[in-house]
């Protein structure tokens, strides 16, 4: 019974995945380096850059590119022990070639496809609801989400705001992303410190509360229907929900008023 | 006047407009203009009535010189009346647009002196959001009925979709609510759009900066529970607006009473008809995305929904020699007309017995909810163990099942409302 201790990066994930190839391992757990400790006798692995990218090049060729990419993508979201899940895929891949991306009746296979599911959602959802304030002269904004969804979202707001320049601060993966003109790079960030918005700021904010307000039908208020289309928890970071004061408190790096997110960890206060 | 109180008074002028898409067209980022489009659309956030913000939507003025009495800008009410500038408007879109607030501007307007004078402001509006400002994102904007037909075209090159309002379901009820509005005012420019929009497509074939006429093409909007016309009318109408105008999207909205005009339900006790909105709504998906026909949900003996059941479950239960559909071996048409399998589903059940057969466990791994589909499906020739029933125990549960959906039983209320005034 081994348990890995790696960084938690795809390519310290892959070392793993090829010691456990190589060495016919069936690992447990999967841990990270400021994780608990473990049961089971433990395995620490340096990330191997090289072994990393010939196995995610062994994934597209022996299996298929599509298949490469279910891994890839099955790594950015946060079901529990996702590893190991994409570890089992990984084996039948080799085996089986790319006809197990077919067996979606798998217990293994729809818990993985079930959150790559969860976190397009939450992709797509996000893309709407981020929410920038102009801070001198950039476009600034923070996110909260389940799944680690920035790298999905840097290209889709590097494309939308080529003149601008951009800064989209994830709290719950510490990741900042970072776009001038176009050109983009994630970058991490343990703290994340802005200054207050100015005068013509703080007008469009209170001209979107008011537009915001203004469109909804009295006669249809319905609660439930919208908390079903927009989930409590992005909230907290979204300009029409939030007071200016608020907003300052999450900009300034402060808690958030809502408490961490993620697998395993606090849940939303809602309001 | 501020932009801020302008922007208040038209945008409440504006929300009663059920559409707020920003789908149909996709666009790539452009160095040194602003925005994206993309195909599905993008809802920002959702009111407090639970429909989707994806545009910026808002008339142009409320100044009307037309006098229709179902609606809220008719110029006999007695509301404060504005207008944007051109450019207090496109400044106004950037700005929202450059925080993300929005996809892109839904313009709209009340008929300022007339229709041709109202599209020119229209128009200047556009091109200085496309031109000036170098906006790249999505632009729907409602043609004004009556305009001229070369000005419409301006619209439609500088907007992604045009729409015409149909307004109220038949010509009668239009010549009783709508005095200044006429059929043919109506289905005209519908048609220029229509051929426009596919001369457009053509053209862009042969060369690739031909210029492009209403990309996301077209939608329409009536109001239902204004007027007497039954479900079945309705839905029809709709059909022959996909088939023969090429719509996009028709959109219903539950009338609300903003008037006690003598042709309208009387406005005290008044409840909007949300559901009969909602069935309509749920019809209309099963004609663009399941293959049904306005025959087969509804017809002559049978012409209104059946407010306890949604439009798929009632056909199921009126077509009993359709079912069970065998899982493994039925065509993806078959098996998307069972209840409770949408589009994903039976996408996922045709990709997923490609592997092997499935099994009810493996259905509902695939992500298959069985609460409604468990009647009308086998797997391997065997309905789900355990499972006793006849038609009329399969209509209670689901129709139970279809109340708790629902909610509370306040929609109960409402069929008897809309039965009383529908039929």
């Amino acid at each position: 019974m081994t348990a890995y201790r790696y960084d938690g990066t795809f390519a310290g994930f892959l070392t793993c995945v090829w010691d456990a190839l190589e060495s016919k391992t069936e690992p447990v757990e999967f841990l990270l380096p400021d994780g608990e400790a473990s049961l089971w006798e433990m395995q620490e692995l340096p990330t191997d850059r090289e072994k990393a990218r010939r196995l995610y090049t062994a994934l597209k060729i022996r299996v298929s590119p599509a298949f490469q990419k279910l891994i890839a993508r099955g790594f950015l979201t946060c079901l529990p022990q996702k590893e190991l899940d994409l570890l089992v895929l990984i084996r039948r891949g080799m085996k089986e070639g790319d006809r197990v991306r077919l067996d979606l009746s798998d217990p293994v296979m729809a818990r993985v496809n079930l959150a790559l599911t969860k976190m397009w959602t939450e992709w797509d959802h996000l893309k709407g609801f981020v929410r920038f304030s102009e801070l001198d002269g950039a476009l600034v904004g923070e996110i909260e989400p389940k799944n680690r969804v920035l790298p999905l979202l840097a290209s889709h707001f590097a494309a939308r705001y080529s003149g601008e320049r951009l800064v989209l601060y994830d709290r719950t993966h510490h990741e900042v992303l970072v776009s001038d003109r176009g050109q983009w790079k994630l970058l991490s960030a343990e703290d994340f410190r802005m200054g207050p918005a100015g005068a013509e700021e703080k007008a469009f904010r209170a001209m979107w509360r008011k537009y915001y307000q203004t469109i909804a039908i009295e006669e249809r208020i319905n609660p439930q229907c919208q908390s079903t289309h927009l989930p409590k928890r992005y909230r907290h970071v979204m300009t029409e929900f939030i007071t200016d004061e608020e907003m300052e408190k999450s900009l300034s790096g402060q808690a958030a008023p809502t408490g961490l997110l993620g697998d395993g960890r606090k849940k939303p206060q809602t309001p | 006047m501020e932009v801020m109180d302008k922007l208040t008074i038209l945008a409440d002028a504006a929300k009663y407009d059920a559409a707020c898409t920003s789908s149909g067209v996709t666009r790539g980022g452009k160095p040194g203009t602003i925005g994206t489009a993309s195909n599905s659309g993008c809802c920002h956030t959702f009111s407090a009535d639970g429909r989707c913000i994806s545009l910026l939507k808002v008339l142009y003025t409320n100044h009307c010189c037309y006098d229709c009495a179902y609606c809220i800008n008719r110029r006999s009410n007695d509301v404060p009346r504005t207008a944007f500038t051109p450019r207090e408007l496109a400044e106004l879109t950037i700005q929202f647009y450059r925080r993300n607030y929005i996809e892109g501007l839904f313009l709209s307007s009340a008929v300022l002196k007339n229709p041709d004078y109202t599209t020119e402001r229209m128009i200047e509006t556009l091109r200085l959001l496309r031109k000036e400002y170098a906006f790249n994102g999505y632009i729907h904007a409602k043609t004004i009925p009556g305009a001229d037909p070369g000005l419409t075209y301006e619209l439609g090159l500088l907007a992604d979709r045009l729409s015409v309002n149909i307004e109220l379901p038949s010509e009668s009820s239009l010549q009783l609510l709508a005095p200044d509005k006429t059929k043919a005012a109506i289905f005209k420019p519908m048609a220029q759009i229509r051929d426009g929009a596919a001369q457009s497509k053509a053209e862009l074939k042969l060369y690739r900066h031909a210029p492009r006429f209403a990309p996301a093409g077209q939608s329409t909007q009536m109001i239902v529970g204004a007027t007497p016309e039954s479900d079945h009318h309705i839905l029809t109408l709709t059909e022959g607006l996909y088939r023969k105008y090429r719509l996009k999207r028709v959109f219903y909205s539950a009338y609300m009473p903003v008037s006690d005009h003598k042709n309208l339900p009387a406005p005290v006790g008044f409840k909007p008809p949300l559901l009969r909105e909602h069935r309509l709504y749920q019809a209309d998906w099963l004609l663009r995305f399941y293959g049904f026909t306005a025959r087969e949900i509804l017809d002559e003996d049978h012409p209104n929904f059946d407010a306890a059941l949604d439009p798929k479950s009632d056909w199921a239960l009126r077509h009993p020699e359709f079912f069970p559909v065998e899982v493994n071996r039925a065509d993806y048409e078959a098996i998307l007309r069972v209840p409770g399998i949408g589009i994903r589903g039976a996408e996922r059940i045709v990709a997923a017995r490609r592997y092997g057969s499935l099994s009810f466990e493996g259905l509902k791994r695939l992500g298959i909810v069985m609460k409604r589909a468990q009647y009308f499906i086998t797997c391997s020739g065997r309905m789900l163990p355990g499972l006793r029933c006849s038609l009329d125990s399969v209509y209670r549960r689901l129709t139970g099942l279809e109340q708790a959906a629902l909610g509370s039983g306040e929609s109960w209320e409402q069929l008897s409302l809309f039965d009383a005034g529908g039929g």
